[in-house]
């Protein structure tokens, strides 16, 4: 009777306080990820770089081959997840060294947050940031290269979220990787496009059936689903190694 | 009661001990100033303390707790070499930002109050990319004490400081003293330091060559502590 009451009386406030932890996790990760958006809007240092490169990327492949024709059509996602992976660069390169300035990165890890907070706000921000950019740059891209990539938006739509947050979540964790390295502009880029291989084949297929209004078929539905798990095994992975990484 | 327990703690960088078998303890309540020659392993002790860094042998315990346990860290106030403010940000943001990240009640009211305590209200709008030195330095200020730490860090905090930072400053480390908070202070202004201090230790190329109370002698001469125990 006793120990039943005991049970009682510990495991009620232990299940409400586990969605308020979770609550609590979520906020701060969103402060950190509100911060860097807020600064962004402000300085738009990355989001003009990388917008303004993908863009210029976009009108110099358009350069190279012929608007309208099957070649385009067959390579469409390929340069259009090619010129997005160059673009992340540029913005994941900025995520952990603008924390440099003024030592803020060392008040941020000394703070009562997680790693894991940090690393998912500022995932999170990266994310947004990069969507943001990839939405501009798609109808640029419809009309350079002639392609009508809205007839099925919703699913290209979901293959971009899908897509991004892979690029997200391992160039997020590399730019924590590299922020104390002197070449860490070259450095990003070198670690992070091997690691992104399955994403972008997953990507580039997907991409190019949706921009041609092909439907996907029972075998294609494989690269959704490699995507999904890429995106939850290396969400989990950062997760778990973002304090090793950023305190040693 | 013990408020910092540092055991045998050693860190390379690379193959150089920047830390050398350093232990000692500090009670809740103590002030103590950490003194040594540049490159004496201060700030290396320090941002282990505050868990930027972990020993790369023995254990260092604050509070009773692991130096990177999250108690511990919502406990702990840092004011470093780097000043820790985002330029883009209002002086608000930056302490609102912080008060969210240590959990405090009210955000809004606790930075509104330090901007008010650090002499900022009138520009808590501004954004700190346009503050002077001297502004940027108490927001500083600020942003280490406002969630009320029970265990100070502060690496060299008057150095660079104007005037004003430096009252703002002396006030707030008088105030913590009063309340029985601990402080560890690492700094050249053997002076200053030793007029609040209870506490002394001296590094000696990361290792501990004095540690003991404040006494009067070192009040006198501030650099009797040096002659002593210095290096050679």
């Amino acid at each position: 009777m006793t120990q039943a009451g005991s049970i009682e009386i510990t495991e009620k406030p232990r299940a409400a306080a586990a969605p308020r932890a979770r609550a609590g996790f979520l906020r701060q990760a969103f402060a950190v990820a509100a911060k860097d958006l807020r600064s962004e809007m402000r300085s738009k240092e990355s989001v003009n770089a990388s917008l303004s490169f993908a863009l210029v990327i976009l009108l110099l492949f358009s350069l190279a081959f012929d608007p309208g024709s099957d070649q385009v059509r067959e390579i469409a996602g390929g340069l259009l997840w090619l010129v997005f992976a160059f673009a992340s660069a540029l913005i994941l390169n900025r995520s952990f060294a603008r924390e440099l300035v003024n030592d803020c990165l060392d008040m941020l890890i000394s703070s009562p947050i997680s790693a894991a907070q940090l690393f998912l706000g500022k995932a999170m921000a990266n994310f947004v940031l990069l969507i943001v950019i990839e939405c501009l740059c798609l109808p640029v891209f419809g009309i350079f290269y002639n392609v009508t990539w809205a007839r099925r938006f919703g699913l290209l739509f979901l293959v971009l979220v899908l897509g991004t947050w892979g690029l997200t979540v391992i160039g997020t964790l590399f730019s924590a990787m590299t922020v104390n390295l002197r070449l860490r502009e070259l450095m990003l880029p070198t670690l992070v496009y091997p690691l992104i291989v399955p994403v972008l084949m997953g990507t580039i297929q997907l991409s190019m059936l949706l921009i041609n209004g092909e439907p996907i078929g029972q075998d294609n539905q494989l690269w959704f689903r490699l995507l999904v798990a890429f995106d939850v095994i290396f969400t989990i992975l950062s997760v778990a190694v973002v304090e090793t990484v950023l305190v040693g | 009661m013990t408020a910092v327990s540092i055991d045998g703690v050693w860190k390379y960088f690379g193959d150089y001990p920047a830390l050398r078998e350093v232990s000692f303890t500090l009670e809740r309540g103590a002030c103590l100033a950490l003194l040594g020659r540049n490159g004496a392993g201060k700030t290396t002790l320090l941002r282990i303390l505050a868990g930027l860094s972990k020993p790369g042998r023995g254990s260092v315990t604050i509070l009773g707790a692991d130096a990177r346990a999250e108690e511990t860290r919502r406990q702990i106030g840092v004011l470093g070499h780097g000043i820790g403010i985002y330029e883009e940000l209002s002086a608000v943001e930056n302490l609102r930002l912080f008060a969210r990240l240590y959990g405090l009640s009210n955000p809004t009211k606790t930075a509104m109050e330090w901007l008010d305590r650090t002499g900022l209200e009138r520009v808590s709008d501004g954004l700190v990319r346009e503050f002077s030195r001297g502004m940027r330095q108490r927001l500083a200020v600020a942003r280490a004490f406002l969630h009320n730490p029970s265990l100070l860090l502060l690496d060299e905090p008057f150095t660079a400081l104007d005037d004003r930072a430096i009252a703002v400053l002396q006030t707030l480390l008088n105030d913590a003293r009063r309340e029985g908070r601990t402080i560890i202070m690492s700094t050249h202004q053997l002076r200053e330091a030793l007029e609040l201090a209870s506490d002394v230790a001296l590094i000696n190329r990361g290792r501990l060559a004095y540690r003991g109370e404040r006494t009067k002698e070192m009040l006198d001469d501030p650099s009797w502590l040096y002659r002593n125990y210095g290096e050679a």
